[in-house]
């Protein structure tokens, strides 16, 4: 004689569940639920998958998953369980993920994660129960629902032109090239669950295997949402429903993808892994000694796009970085890079930096004239305001701010590149302001620029700026 | 010393990095994309995990899943993404899941703009999304600060088991400052009594929030409640600058309380005595330090980008006892430092606006 045990993919006793009854599950008579969490944990138990298992319940009848399933359990928000699936499984690829979900969760307020976890190819394995109703919350319509079945919602019965078709969430998902398998099954007469068995079976063993997502559709029966006794509710599942959700399969590629070709890579936290990636990303300009900021720079650089301007903020702020100075870089962005300029602040301090915005300019670039009518005004009194004659027509009130007129752009193309005034530019901003000495700026473009073809050329342009400032004096 | 010039926002990523963090899900949105770019850049480069995730919803119960399983794991987004992120952050305060979620909030409501505001104060400091639960809200003002309280936050996520926030604005997202590169910290949390990361040895446990018996559940919430407690006696953060004599104490956080600190020195070369009190913890926020200057002070000013939201908490600290004044502006409009000391002159002036 065969003792018939419970399958140790259950709790033998199911402490987690409320009430007294711990040893029945919380489904209704003639529910399907019952028969598929039976045949997940069997599969869970015979491939001895259960001590890494993870079971992502959703909301709907099914929520309660964690009662009975003798693994690491998840209870997801609704419809996000092939979210949470997709997560679990990337921070353990090892792990067998199962995201189980019914009609209402996986194919209306879940569609998105669906079918995203589906077309990522995500290796777990979705168990659909389509019962086509709402179960838990009293019976509304599903997206499953079938055209003149009533529920709750639909009391006169289920209008293709008032709220749409049911959805045949296998055959939409089969149209993806990342998911391994897409089967249908039921739960109706024994022939049918045999079949349902089998398609759980493979769905596990192809995760297991690392051959990507799994979707098995399951058409079972809810007598309580349809108001049938279960009889009458099984007939109509085989009868009616499959009609508009017909058995199959919709795609497997399970034979001809390799092992663990879906396996993804994750690697634990290593702090000493981390500590040399990190030292990757520290700046390249070299050490030097701190060189002194004799008064601080609040720095305007305006012009068109295309002229380097936030370039040249950043040259300059990787000048004050490797001197030793507090620099704040930002640029505008937002309603200030309307109107055809572009611009940033940069401040060079020998303090903490309060505001990143600088309102008040002591060294303003101008690059266009839009830039000088917008922003001359503002710099301070004995302000430095540098201004590319090439370009720019107007002229800076001479009596207030200390102007240097500098045809930056014609003398970047002696140079060589029109494109490279900005550092011309720069050469002028330093020699009239003092900030840094010269050949400390040169060695921090030596390091700035990344293209090394282009370093003499810079070179030449900061020289020429800087010099054409120093014999104008 | 590693340092580097960089954005706000990158720092983030090099302090979640250096905090451990192995699992960056995200959606791209304007302020916020550079933190997303940054990720998809060095987490799987490290053998973490970057999922760009079909929506913001999706993202946070992808933090949801790598928190429930032990794992340093974080999204960030800007203010609408992060409106969509209240699900996900009710559902993780509720099974107590560690998580840093970084909101570089922007211009609303709605749609609103890209430019830089700080309108989500209450939506952060005060639930945002269902039930009774609070988020760690820290406040960063530069970009060191976005790579030094990142770690920070997922230290005080897993002491507490709790969701932290970095709230900052585009202008701390967006500039760049130098940062000093940070040592990668130990592993010093161990949260296999009740995570379930797919190993035999966590197989026991249950991530979950749902609570059917109302007893029961009213004692989970009396027990987060306990936690915010604890947090609100012991993580307090907050900075002062020329608070002790001053008459005018300004309550700023994050880019504002640069401009505020900027405007300190000037106001004192003029005689106005004005002192700066930076909130660092929005929540739980320094009610305490503000009650103390309560006796020295004369009144107060919260200074936010938005229509008053964080004056609210002042008021409540002060209870009474002072005036608090509030000066705000909002939709992407910055105050000059100049403004705001045309504020301090009407305020301690006695004048009104």
């Amino acid at each position: 004689m065969k003792t018939y045990e419970k399958s140790a993919g259950f709790f033998p006793v199911f402490e987690r569940k409320t009430g007294p009854a711990k040893e029945a599950t919380h489904y209704c008579p003639g529910c399907g639920h019952g028969n598929v969490h039976k045949m997940i944990a069997e599969a869970l138990e015979e491939f001895g998958l259960i001590g890494r298992s993870v079971f992502v319940s959703p909301v709907g009848c099914s929520v309660f998953g964690y009662y009975y399933f003798n693994c690491g359990n998840f209870q997801a928000a609704h419809g996000r369980a092939p979210a949470v699936a997709t997560a679990v499984k990337r921070t353990n690829p090892d792990s067998i993920v199962i995201s189980y979900q019914g009609d209402g969760d996986l194919a209306a307020i879940g569609t998105a994660e669906t079918i995203h976890a589906a077309n990522r190819g995500e290796n777990i394995c979705v168990f659909f129960v389509n019962n086509a109703i709402y179960g838990m919350t009293g019976g509304q319509m599903a997206p499953t629902t079938m055209i003149g079945q009533r529920s709750t919602t639909t009391p006169q019965g289920r209008l293709e032109t008032v709220h749409g078709n049911p959805i045949r969430m296998a055959e939409m998902l089969a149209t993806l090239p990342a998911p391994t398998y897409i089967e249908r099954v039921a739960i109706g007469d024994s022939k049918h669950i045999m079949k349902a068995r089998k398609a759980i079976r493979k769905a596990l063993k192809i995760q297991a295997e690392g051959k990507g997502y799994s979707f098995v559709e399951i058409v079972s029966a809810c007598p309580t949402g349809w108001k049938m006794d279960p009889v009458h509710a099984r007939d109509w599942l085989l009868e009616d429903m499959l009609k508009v959700f017909p058995l199959g399969v919709f795609k497997d590629e399970s034979d001809s993808r390799d092992e663990n070709s879906w396996h993804r890579r994750y690697d634990a936290y290593e702090p000493a892994v981390v500590d040399e990636y990190l030292d990757r990303l520290k700046s390249t300009l070299g050490e030097a000694e701190p060189v002194a900021l004799e008064n601080d720079l609040h720095c305007k650089f305006a012009g068109f796009g295309g002229q380097g301007i936030l370039t040249l903020g950043l040259l300059l702020s990787q000048i004050g970085m490797r001197a030793g100075q507090h620099v704040s870089w930002f640029p505008a962005y937002g309603p200030e890079m309307r109107g055809g300029t572009a611009n940033c602040s940069v401040n060079l301090c020998g303090s903490r930096i309060g505001t990143p915005l600088v309102e008040n300019p002591n060294v303003l670039v101008v690059m266009n004239q839009p830039s000088l009518d917008a922003f001359a005004d503002q710099v301070t009194d004995g302000g430095v305001i540098i201004v590319d004659t090439t370009i720019v027509e107007g002229r800076p009130d001479a009596k207030r701010l200390r102007p240097v007129l500098i045809p930056a752009t014609a003398i970047a193309d002696e140079v060589g590149m029109a494109k490279i005034a900005n550092v011309v530019v720069l050469g002028a901003l330093v020699a009239a302001t003092g900030c840094f000495p010269r050949a400390f700026c040169e060695d921090t473009l030596r390091a700035a620029i990344k293209k090394r073809s282009l370093v003499d050329m810079n070179i030449d342009a900061f020289g020429r700026g800087y010099d054409f400032v120093k014999n104008a004096r | 010393m590693a340092r580097q010039f960089m954005k706000g926002n990158d720092a983030i990523v090099v302090g979640a990095l250096a905090a451990g963090c192995r699992a960056y899900y995200g959606y791209p949105i304007t302020p916020a994309s550079e933190i997303a770019h940054a990720a998809a850049l060095h987490f799987p480069a490290l053998g973490g995990v970057f999922i760009q995730a079909e929506s913001e919803v999706a993202a946070m119960n992808m933090v949801y899943g790598s928190a429930g399983m032990g794992v340093r794991t974080m999204t960030a987004s800007s203010s609408p993404g992060f409106s969509l992120k209240q699900e996900g952050l009710s559902y993780a305060a509720g099974a107590e899941l560690p998580c840093v979620v970084v909101n570089i909030v922007r211009g609303g409501p709605g749609l609103g703009n890209i430019a830089p505001e700080q309108g989500d104060y209450f939506q952060i400091t005060k639930g945002g999304g269902h039930g009774n639960y609070r988020l760690i809200a820290l406040a960063p003002n530069g970009a060191q600060e976005m790579c030094d309280l990142t770690m920070h936050a997922f230290e005080l996520a897993d002491k507490y088991r709790n969701p932290a926030c970095i709230m900052a604005d585009g202008i701390t997202g967006q500039m760049m400052e130098v940062v000093e590169i940070p040592k990668a910290q130990p592993r010093t949390w161990d949260h296999s009594s009740w995570c379930v990361d797919g190993t035999p040895a966590t197989a026991g446990n249950l991530v979950s929030s749902i609570i059917l018996e109302p007893e029961e559940l009213e004692a989970h919430n009396l027990k987060l409640e306990a936690k915010y407690q604890r947090i609100t006696a012991d993580e307090v953060m907050f900075e002062k600058y020329a608070v002790d004599d001053a008459d005018l104490v300004v309550v700023a956080y994050g880019v504002v309380s640069r401009i505020v600190y900027s405007t300190v020195d000037q106001a004192r070369a003029e005689g106005l005595k004005v002192g700066l009190l930076r909130p660092i913890t929005l929540w739980p926020f320094p009610s305490a330090a503000i009650a103390a200057l309560c006796g020295t002070a004369k009144s107060f000013l919260a200074v936010e980008l938005s229509t008053g939201q964080m004056v609210e908490d002042v008021r409540l600290a002060v209870e009474g006892r002072k005036p608090v004044h509030f000066y705000g502006r909002c939709g992407g409009v910055v105050p000059g430092g100049d403004e705001l000391l045309a504020e301090y002159r009407r305020v301690l002036g006695g004048g009104s606006r």
